[in-house]
């Protein structure tokens, strides 16, 4: 037992204490606590009133046993009586109790806001405390109900002790976290911003917290604390570092004031009026001169307590970015620091370079660190530290040192700690892309990439290689060439075989002149590593036969014989079988010329955004791919390949989709959204529309048939849209799958999927009757502007069979592309005779612009800044409107997963909001938008609020949301 | 600040501090998570790093490690200068503090926290003004207290 016990001891709770640290077991220290249970409980419920002391020191009991990780499930009135006793010590460990072990049970909640109340009442200082320090600890909504009114008044009223105020002032504070609508400065808003003027040190440092975030929610009504923030902060800089007294920590003047007030003006941007600003640089130049000057002590506690407020002032620096001069100073401090024995502060200036290294101003200077950073991330013993180094060497990576940095990249991976590797494997996938000067070096790096850490390698990684390869022809040589000698080593990773496989099969006839790499010396290479691959690879690789048999027609007899024999022909995995088969036959009875056709080299894939980036973002938070730095690659892309960015769809290559579990699903074109119009690569469902098209049955009618020399289809002009056909289309706001349409002839029912800006929809049109519909055709119109012909949706589709047999379904696909952004849903009007009569109908197919929503996770700090930054009042959306649907949670939570947008949790300080990002992809623009649902549960209404960086998104999500709920 | 942990290098939780609203399940995994990863790093290592998406800013004071959880735009170093003026109050309260102390008299741990940090913010800064608040309330006690308590004499066996 300690030799200090100060205050009352409560003998009884020490003995408890060390019997129970003397314990030998587990159990036996389980048998203790619930012996000591039942003793209480029988206490608490036994005849004899207990007086204050021992419920004191039973509830202390229970508290031990709580915070020994045991579950408590009574005692609780107990400790609700000691909150009304006189004594201060029971109140205390009352107030303790209740602020750990806070339940919601409604009864215990309205007795303790009651002696919260006569506490907060009783103009005893000691007790205001306890009661405020139980509301900050708890911060409960009932809470907030029945004291945010009356705690602004304690907090500003002129009589009020110091210390209460201070409570008083973080009480409020977590209170407005919790419930931001209960907390309402409204008249008190002034009064609280001049508590920056306080006399006491102490109420200052309180009052900033609670400004701060109250700023950061509403930046013009709080203003005028710029100014008062600025002068005191000037008063602090400048003063002796003995002028603070107490408030002076290791020397260092006020401290955590100075770091308060430093975080209080990053909410705004620098003042406009030119004399405070002018006292601000002065403030920021002293903090940075203060740097330079010899320490006051040697004491670790120094130099944290100075840095820490040189932190938060380079912080400010680049808020602003607007000073050149000190951010290239505040880049000099950081490259000290960089060199410091103190491990926290490499740390710490690693990270702050790296939002330096974002500005203008400072980039230049933050690259003449580059050997410095280089070696840190060769050096520096813990993880977490070289994992900042790298952070800040992908940040200050441009065209001028790409091929230095990804070469140390590169070689660092070979001993990089697993943990990180996986996201420097992409950092130096999008670098080398970004800034890839020529292509060769691109290819290079990539497959170096894959050889050094190929089980980090994504598919994303790899897709986007070919993705490029096959989009620019001047490096397909040279990568055929690359491939072919990566694949000579005796043991490759399988994704440089997929690599291989595929580049091989599109562009081998590149490097078939030489006989080192003959035709058959490529087919043999790439079978010899046939057997040991997965089930995906194996598929590629018989695409890539397939394909040399095209290429080469040499490999003929020697790739039916692989494909003939009983391992592939017979093979166990319904996918690899069906592709030797087909393939086989497609080699033996198709013509030269339909081989030539079916087996042509891809397709340039569509120009778009990398979906490295994406992975890369969805890895490491917003934090890591900021929306600026998105728009970036978009201009750097641009620039190095001469126009858009080009990202084909790497799901295009359905055929060698490898992390599909089941790859054949994947032939049925389920998960592959293939670029509109352009086949696939030979895929099954190729060779079935091929067929198909060949076949005699099949029709000849294009999409527009006007019937002017057919006779067969009707020729009335398309139905107006059904009255309810806005009722329908909200049915699939939300959702993808389901029933579109429904009558007593016919039922058309929708699977749809979505990716980036590329839709792939599924229409099942059902004969409810028994009999025949005849001259069925669809046409689908899309939304466009008719003056200028512009269209905003391309929809692509393949006539439909014309006879639907009674009780049948007929599926037609439509590829969809969004080229901008729309109101209109394109309409699908349907034509067919039954029994003699036309049916002619009209729907607006459910294609919603929030389809092409891509969620995009952000922090709390990120949403508010961008929301923030989407402050043009044409930028925001907002309706209120009554509740039509459930409230549930659940609900709403799936409704708004549905959209397509990232649900953010813990971003709104009301838990009971919901809030959203994305981005929706078009083909021209991408548009950023920010939602944010405020549900009133006792008035049944909703507040709906967007905020989009297009205001027609804004104005049509809004009404197309407001449906919904 | 989102919380605040003590533990010994065993691994014990020795006291916990919560400023967000979490259940206690939730408490329990992230109190393992970080005891775990906090642990299992050496001396040498720098006091920061990033889990989940918040900060951790640890340091280690003879057998306990005093661990906060702080969010994106906070800052470390005048964290970890928190920790330090923590550990300077219990010290100065219970004169020369060590890892018994704060388990005989955990809830005094909690009283002197609450008069420092108040809903994760720095309250009071100056120590003075601290323990003065703490020595009032003893004060309280004392006065309240007058006379040995009858338990005092009482076998402890019977507790």
């Amino acid at each position: 037992m300690p030799a200090v016990s100060k205050g009352d001891g409560m003998r009884g709770l020490a003995v408890f204490i060390s019997d129970i640290r003397n314990c030998k077991s587990k159990e036996a220290e389980i048998k203790r606590i619930n012996k000591e249970l039942a003793n209480i409980r029988s206490k608490f419920k036994g005849d004899k009133a207990l007086d204050g002391y021992s419920k004191k020191k039973y509830v202390c009991k229970l508290l031990f046993i709580f915070l020994l990780g045991h579950d408590i499930d009574f005692g609780h009135m107990e400790a609700v009586n000691l909150l009304s006793s006189n004594k201060y010590t029971e109140k205390q460990i009352g107030y303790l109790f209740i602020s750990v072990l806070v339940n919601s049970n409604s009864e215990l909640i309205r007795l303790i806001n009651n002696a919260i109340k006569n506490d907060l009442s009783s103009r005893n200082p000691t007790f205001m405390c306890l009661a405020l320090h139980c509301i900050a600890n708890v911060g409960s909504r009932e809470m907030a109900e029945a004291f945010a009114s009356e705690i602004p008044r304690i907090l500003v009223a002129g009589d009020t002790m110091d210390s209460v105020k201070q409570s008083a002032a973080l009480c409020l504070l977590r209170l407005y976290k919790t419930s931001p609508d209960l907390v309402l400065m409204g008249e008190w808003t002034s009064r609280v911003v001049h508590l920056l003027n306080d006399q006491h040190m102490g109420v200052v440092t309180a009052a900033i917290s609670l400004i701060t975030c109250l700023s950061q929610k509403n930046p013009d009504e709080f203003k005028t604390c710029v100014s008062l923030a600025v002068s005191r902060l000037s008063r602090i800089v400048s003063s002796a570092s003995t002028d603070l007294q107490d408030y002076t920590y290791y020397f260092v003047p006020a401290p955590w004031l100075s770091c308060k007030l430093l975080r209080l003006l990053q909410c705004y941007p620098p003042p406009e009026d030119g004399a405070v600003k002018g006292r601000l640089v002065e403030c920021l130049e002293t903090i940075l001169n203060k740097a330079q000057e010899p320490p006051k002590s040697k004491k670790v506690q120094h130099s944290n307590a100075k840095n820490a407020i040189l932190f938060e002032a380079i912080s400010l620096i680049i808020h602003y970015d607007s000073e050149p001069n000190l951010l290239v100073r505040a880049c000099n401090q950081l490259g000290q620091f960089l060199q410091h024995r103190e491990t926290n502060l490499r740390y710490l200036a690693l990270e702050s370079m790296c939002t330096l290294a974002s500005s203008e101003f400072s980039h230049e200077a933050v690259k003449t660190h580059i050997e410095t950073v280089i070696n840190a991330l060769k050096t520096e013993r813990d993880v977490s530290v070289r994992q900042r180094a790298a952070d800040l060497l992908y940040a200050m990576c441009d065209r001028s040192n790409a091929k230095q940095i990804v070469a140390e990249m590169l070689s660092y991976l070979e001993t990089a700690d697993y943990s990180i590797r996986e996201e420097m494997v992409l950092k130096v996938a999008i670098l080398a892309e970004k800034y890839a000067v020529d292509y060769s070096w691109y290819v290079d790096t990539i497959l170096n990439l894959i050889r050094i850490a190929g089980d980090y390698v994504s598919e994303e990684v790899w897709y986007r290689v070919i993705q490029i390869v096959i989009n620019r022809d001047d490096v397909q040589g040279y990568a055929a060439k690359t491939v072919f000698e990566a694949l000579q080593a005796p043991a490759c990773h399988e994704n440089m075989v997929k690599v291989g496989g595929y580049i091989l099969g599109e562009f081998g006839n590149l490097i078939a002149g030489d006989p080192r790499s003959s035709p058959l010396v490529q087919f043999n290479l790439l079978h010899s590593k046939f057997h040991l691959c997965s089930v995906p690879t194996r598929a590629l690789l018989l695409s890539a036969y397939i394909k040399f048999i095209n290429l080469f027609p040499e490999t003929k007899a020697t790739i039916q014989e692989v494909l003939r024999c009983d391992s592939q022909i017979r093979n166990s995995d319904v996918e690899l079988q069906q592709r030797a088969v087909e393939y086989l036959k497609l080699s033996s009875i198709a013509s030269t010329d339909v081989l030539a056709t079916v087996l042509e080299e891809m397709p340039p894939f569509p120009e778009r955004e990398s979906s490295i980036l994406a992975k890369l973002k969805k890895k490491k938070g917003p934090g890591a791919v900021s929306v600026t730095e998105l728009e970036d690659n978009k201009r750097e892309g641009g620039e190095l390949n001469g126009g858009g960015d080009r990202g084909p769809d790497t799901a295009a290559m359905a055929a060698s989709n490898a992390s599909t579990p089941s790859p054949s699903a994947d032939l049925l074109g389920i998960r592959s959204a293939a670029p509109v119009g352009a086949p696939p690569a030979s895929t099954g469902s190729l060779l079935v529309d091929v067929f198909s098209e060949a076949g005699p049955a099949a029709p000849s009618a294009a999409v527009n048939d006007d019937g002017f020399l057919s006779s067969a289809p009707p020729s009335e002009d398309p139905a107006p849209p059904l009255s309810e056909a806005d009722e329908l289309l909200n049915k699939f706001v939300c959702k993808n799958n389901g029933v579109l349409f429904e009558n007593q002839l016919l039922q058309i029912g929708i699977k749809s999927e979505y990716r980036q800006n590329l839709g792939r929809m599924y229409l099942f049109y059902g004969n409810k009757t028994s009999v025949q519909f005849a001259s069925f055709t669809t046409t689908v119109s899309c939304p466009g502007d008719l003056q200028s012909h512009i269209l905003f949706l391309n929809v692509q589709t393949k006539p439909v069979e014309p006879l639907v047999e009674g009780g049948a379904q007929i599926q037609q696909v439509l590829n969809i592309e969004c080229l901008t952004d729309f109101s209109d849903a394109p309409l699908l009007n349907i034509k067919f005779r039954y029994g003699g009569a036309l049916q002619n109908l009209t729907l607006k197919l459910p294609v919603t612009i929030n389809k092409f929503f891509q969620p995009t996770e952000m922090s709390s700090h990120d949403f508010f800044q961008r929301w923030k930054q989407l402050s043009q009042p044409q930028q925001e959306a907002q309706k209120i409107f009554k509740a039509n649907h459930s409230m549930d949670t659940e609900v709403l939570k799936a409704k708004l997963l549905g959209l397509g947008t990232a649900l953010l949790d813990n971003v709104d300080p009301n838990p009971e909001n919901y809030v959203c990002a994305g981005v929706i992809q078009t083909k021209s623009q991408q548009v950023g938008c920010l939602l944010r649902l405020e549900p009133n549960a006792q008035a049944q209404m909703y507040r709906l609020t967007l905020r989009c960086s297009k205001d027609s998104v804004s104005r049509r999500l809004c009404e197309l949301l407001a449906q919904q709920f | 600040m989102q919380f605040m942990l003590l533990f010994s290098r065993q691994g014990k939780l020795r006291l916990q501090k919560w400023y967000v609203p979490l259940s206690d399940k939730e408490k329990k995994k992230i109190t393992r998570e970080l005891v775990q990863t906090v642990l299992a790093r050496k001396p040498k290592m720098c006091s920061f790093l990033e889990w989940r998406d918040l900060k951790i800013v640890y340091k280690r004071y003879a057998s306990l490690y005093f661990c906060c959880a702080i969010e994106d735009q906070d800052n470390e170093l005048i964290t970890l200068e928190i920790i330090h003026r923590y550990v300077e109050l219990l010290d100065k309260y219970f004169g020369s503090v060590c890892e018994l102390d704060i388990i005989f008299n955990f809830e005094k741990a909690y009283f002197i926290l609450d008069e420092f940090l108040l809903g994760g913010e720095a309250q009071e800064t100056s120590k003075k003004n601290v323990l003065k608040a703490i020595e009032q309330a003893d004060l309280l006690q004392e006065v309240s207290n007058t006379g040995l308590h009858p338990e005092s004499f009482v076998n402890p066996s019977c507790v």
